[in-house]
C-alpha cells in the first residue's frame, strides 16, 4: 500500500469499459442475452495477454525445463523461472526459492499435509481448521489425521460468519500441530484476519497455512508482513490459465520437507541404492512441469500489476456494497454472510425458490452465477441451508451487470409468483 | 422468459409448492435415498407394495422445483401400478429427458410436462433423481421388521 494520493490517482485512472476490451471472452452471448459473468469465485475469463502468452510458449519457446543445453529448452526454463520471481514479488516472498508451483490450491494443501504435518503428527494430536473452510481446506486433513490418529477441530463462525476469535485460541494447545484457515471465504466472501490469527497460533508454537484462493484476486497479499508459514493459491482464479498454483513455504520448512511424488527433476543423483533429493522447491515438483501453466500465471500477475490491486480492490468493493444493496431491495431475499469485512462474494437465498432454479431462469437472462454448496458444505449447514446463489465479482464487472442481476431476480419472482 | 414458461410449467409450480404424498411411512416395506451430491438434493421414497403392486408410496426430502415436483407426480403417476409398469413408465421419462425415441410409446401423462427439462441437461438429472430412487426402492430387499422380542 502506498500513500493515498496514489491509491485515489490510480481508482481514478480505472476505466472498466477499456478493461473489458482485453478479456475476449466477456463479448458474447448468451442465450439470445449479452453474457454477464459473475462466477468469478469459480474461476475468472482471461485476458488476451494470458492468452498470448501461453500460445507464445507453444509457437516459440516450446521445449522442456532445466534439462536441456539447446536455446529452446533455454527459453522455456528462463521463462518458467522467471514465472516463479513474478509470483514471488506478487506475494512479497523474500526468496523465489519459497516458491513451490503446484496445480492449484488444493494440491498445495495436500503437498504441506504430506510432506509437512505428517512426519509430525501422532497420535491424539490435532489439527485445527475453521468452520468456514473450503472441502479442499477440510478433506485432505480428514484423511491425514485418520491416518495417523489425530483430531481435526474446528474453530467455530457466528451468524455473521465471522471466526469466533476468542474459540479460536481457546482451542490452540500443545497438541495442535498445524492451523488451516482461509484467507476469504469462497462461499461468505469474509475476510478473515489472518495476520492477527497467525501471530495467535505462533504465540503457542503453532505454524499456520493460509488458503488464498479467493484473497490473492482481491487482495494486496504480504507473506512476510503476514508471518504465514504455508500460503497456497490458483492461477485460474486470478485471471491465469487452470492446472497451475503457487505454494509459498518459510525456506526453514521447505528445506526440512520430505519429497511429496517421487520422479525427474526432483532429484540430485538416483541410484538402486538410493537417491539424493534436489533441493526446494525442485524437491517439491518432481516431473514436466506445466511450463505453460506458469507462463500464463506470471502474465497474469503482470496484468493485474498493470491495472493496480488497490485499483481494483476499489472497484470491485464498490461493485460488491452496490450489489448487496440492490439485491437487499428484492423481497424475500436473505443474504448469508454479512461478517464485518468481505471482499468479491455475494451469497444468498430466496424464500421458497431453490438457489438451482434461481441459477437456471438468471441463465436465461444470460447472468451467470454459481447455485450450490459452493464446496463448502459444512459452511451450508452452519447457516441451515443447503445451498446458495453467489455471485462473485471480477475487476471487469460493471455497474449495469449489477442492474442485470436485479432485474434477473425480478423475473425469478414472476417466474414462481 | 417465455421459456423459462415452458421450463416452469404451472403444473411443476403447483407440485413443487404443494408436493403430494410428501409423508414418512411407517408401514414401508421398501425405501432407498437419493442424493445428488453436485447440487445437494435429497429425496428418500417410501413404497408399500404387495403382490407386486404399489398400493402406496410417499417421500420425503429436499430439492428444487424440478426435483420437488418430479417426485411429488412420480408418486401421483406409480401408485397403483405394478413394480413392472413403473419400470416402463421410467423408461418412457428417462427416454424423454435424455431425447432417445421410445421405441413404444409409453403412457406418460402429467409427466409430459417435463419435457422442457430436456433443454436444459444439467437439470436432467434433477428431474431423474427421484425415478432413479424409486428404482432402488424396487429393486432392493424388504425392510425387515424390527421386533422388540
Amino acid at each position: 500500500m502506498s500513500n493515498p494520493h496514489a491509491v485515489a490517482e490510480v481508482v481514478d485512472a480505472f476505466d472498466v469499459e477499456r478493461v473489458r476490451a482485453d478479456f475476449p471472452a466477456l463479448h458474447q452471448e448468451v442465450n439470445g442475452k449479452p453474457l454477464v459473468y459473475l462466477d468469478n469465485a469459480a474461476t475468472t475469463q482471461k485476458p488476451r495477454a494470458v492468452i498470448d502468452a501461453v500460445r507464445g510458449f507453444y509457437e516459440r519457446d516450446c521445449s522442456n525445463v532445466h534439462r536441456g543445453v539447446h536455446l529452446l529448452s533455454q527459453r522455456a526454463t528462463v521463462g518458467f523461472e522467471t514465472a516463479r520471481t513474478t509470483v514471488k514479488k506478487f506475494i512479497g516472498a523474500a526468496d523465489s526459492r519459497s516458491i513451490v508451483f503446484t496445480r492449484g490450491t488444493t494440491e498445495g494443501i495436500n503437498l504441506v499435509a504430506s510432506s509437512f504435518v505428517r512426519p509430525r503428527l501422532g497420535e491424539g494430536d490435532e489439527v485445527l481448521i475453521s468452520a468456514m473452510e473450503h472441502h479442499s481446506n477440510i478433506v485432505p486433513w480428514q484423511l491425514l489425521c485418520e491416518e495417523r490418529g489425530a483430531h481435526l477441530r474446528v474453530i467455530p463462525i457466528d451468524d455473521d460468519g465471522d471466526i469466533i476469535l476468542a474459540e479460536y485460541e481457546r482451542l490452540l494447545n500443545e497438541r495442535t500441530k498445524i492451523v488451516g484457515i482461509v484467507h476469504v471465504s469462497n462461499a461468505l466472501g469474509t475476510v478473515n484476519p489472518v495476520r492477527e490469527m497467525i501471530a495467535t497460533a505462533h504465540a503457542h508454537g503453532v505454524p499456520v497455512l493460509v488458503d488464498g484462493a479467493q484473497a490473492v484476486p482481491h487482495l494486496a497479499v504480504d507473506v512476510q508482513e503476514l508471518d504465514c508459514d504455508f500460503y497456497v493459491f490458483s492461477g485460474h482464479k486470478v485471471y491465469g490459465p487452470t492446472g497451475i498454483g503457487a505454494l509459498y513455504g518459510k525456506r526453514e520448512h521447505l528445506l526440512e520437507m520430505v519429497p511429496y511424488q517421487g520422479g525427474g527433476d526432483m532429484i540430485l543423483s538416483v541410484s538402486f541404492e538410493g537417491t539424493t533429493f534436489n533441493e526446494p522447491p525442485h524437491r517439491f515438483e518432481a516431473g514436466t512441469p506445466n511450463i505453460e501453466g506458469a507462463i500464463g500465471l506470471a502474465s497474469a500477475i503482470n496484468y493485474v500489476n498493470r491495472i493496480g490491486r488497490d485499483a481494483i480492490a476499489a472497484h470491485e468493493r464498490r461493485l460488491l456494497v452496490d450489489a448487496t444493496a440492490a439485491v437487499l431491495e428484492i423481497p424475500g431475499i436473505r443474504l448469508i454472510g454479512s461478517a464485518r469485512e468481505r471482499a468479491s462474494a455475494l451469497s444468498f437465498v430466496m424464500d421458497g425458490i431453490h438457489p438451482h432454479d434461481i441459477g437456471t431462469i438468471l441463465d436465461s437472462e444470460g447472468v451467470a452465477v454459481r447455485a450450490g454448496h459452493h464446496c463448502a458444505q459444512p459452511v451450508m449447514k452452519r447457516f441451515g441451508v443447503s445451498a446458495t446463489v453467489r455471485a462473485s465479482f471480477a475487476l471487469y464487472n460493471t455497474d449495469s451487470e449489477i442492474a442485470a442481476l436485479a432485474a434477473g431476480l425480478v423475473k425469478v419472482r414472476e417466474v414462481f409468483g | 422468459m417465455s421459456d423459462m414458461r415452458e421450463l416452469y410449467q404451472e403444473i411443476i409450480l403447483d407440485h413443487n409448492k404443494k408436493p403430494r404424498n410428501c409423508y414418512v411411512m411407517d408401514c414401508a416395506t421398501r425405501s432407498a435415498d437419493g442424493h445428488n451430491p453436485l447440487c445437494g438434493d435429497i429425496v428418500k421414497v417410501y413404497l408399500r407394495i404387495e403382490n407386486g403392486i404399489i398400493e402406496e408410496i410417499s417421500f420425503q426430502g429436499h430439492g428444487c422445483a424440478i426435483c420437488t415436483a418430479s417426485t411429488s407426480l412420480m408418486t401421483e403417476s406409480v401408485k397403483g401400478k405394478t413394480v413392472t409398469e413403473a419400470k416402463e413408465i421410467f423408461e418412457g421419462f428417462h427416454d424423454m429427458l435424455t431425447g432417445v425415441a421410445a421405441e413404444q410409446g409409453v403412457e406418460l401423462g402429467k409427466l409430459q410436462v417435463f419435457e422442457g427439462v430436456r433443454e436444459y441437461p444439467v437439470r436432467v438429472k434433477c428431474a431423474t433423481l427421484a425415478w432413479h430412487t424409486l428404482n432402488a426402492a424396487m429393486d432392493g430387499d424388504d425392510i425387515e421388521k424390527v421386533t422388540t422380542e
